[in-house]
């Protein structure tokens, strides 16, 4: 099961409302590179694990990325909050985005695509499970990349940069495992 | 108020940052004498912080893993997505 722990992994205080880089920033939220479907993704491909180690990392990953996904609903939240409608109304998509869920975090992209689990695979087999999470790792660094590229907002980066780097060091640990999975591999060979 | 809850709620934060990244290093690196100490050495110190945060307000984590006192302290406003629940924080 799972426990709520009633703070952020890592604290979101934005004082300046940006209803458009909040459009932006939910694709991390629901989009197909976001940290919903990267908790989705490795808590889904749990039980075909070999090993008990990457059973573990699959695991305990797939809870931070929950951490995230929480983090990222905090960006959105409070870019939204207070944005000035007549900023929300300049712009087409945030326009038709506002129109279908007003200030509300929905799980799709800034555009209003609807999340979909397409946008992840549990294939059955550890290797090909593995490879897909340190290319999603990849992914995900170079998304908040191009939203550090967007944002001007120092609130924003900040916590953009922080999550930038947990990817990297999942993508490290996610590399160890695959590691382990070839000496597993080898290790069958023998018999 | 909010500035010496925010400042306990940091400190846990970053206790529980290194047990976290302590726990995915372990589970690749198992063996790891170093890691381990340092690990069990995290999970006390956020015993002693998370003990002393929900005295005074109310539980982290619900489901029977902290004590409340009445009126049931889970509800209290604010909700960590909230702003002034980081304010002060960075
Ligand atoms: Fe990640």
């Amino acid at each position: 099961m799972w426990l709520y722990e009633k703070k952020l992994q890592y604290p979101v205080n934005i004082k300046k409302p940006n209803y458009k880089l909040a459009a932006a920033i939910l694709n991390q939220f629901g989009g197909p590179d976001g940290e919903l479907a990267a908790s989705l993704r490795y808590l889904s491909q749990r039980p075909s694990m070999p090993i008990p180690e990457a059973k573990a990392m699959l695991n305990d990953i797939g809870t931070e990325e929950l951490a995230h996904f929480e983090m990222i609903q905090a960006m959105v939240h409070q870019l939204m909050k207070d944005a000035p409608i007549e900023e929300i109304a300049a712009d087409g998509a945030t326009a038709v985005y506002y129109t279908d869920h007003g200030r509300a975090s929905w799980i799709s992209t800034g555009t209003g695509v609807p999340f979909t689990g397409a946008y992840i695979q549990s294939k059955g087999d550890p290797i090909a499970d593995i490879y897909e999470d340190m290319a999603a790792e990849q992914k995900a660094r170079a998304t908040y990349e191009y939203l550090i590229n967007l944002a001007d907002d120092p609130d924003v980066i900040d916590p953009l940069r922080w999550l930038r780097e947990r990817e990297v060091v999942h993508f490290q640990r996610f590399g160890e495992i695959m590691n382990k999975l070839y000496e597993w591999k080898d290790s069958k060979k023998i018999f | 108020m909010h500035n010496s809850r925010n400042r306990l709620l940091n400190q846990i934060r970053a206790i529980e940052f290194t047990t976290l990244e302590l726990n995915l290093f372990l589970n690749s690196h198992p063996g790891d004498q170093q890691a381990l100490r340092d690990y069990n050495n995290g999970v006390r110190q956020l015993k002693a912080l998370k003990n002393e945060y929900e005295r005074q307000y109310g539980p982290l984590i619900n489901f029977g893993f902290g004590y409340s006192r009445s009126p049931w302290q889970w509800i209290n406003e604010p909700w960590p997505w909230e702003r002034e629940s980081n304010r002060g924080c960075n």
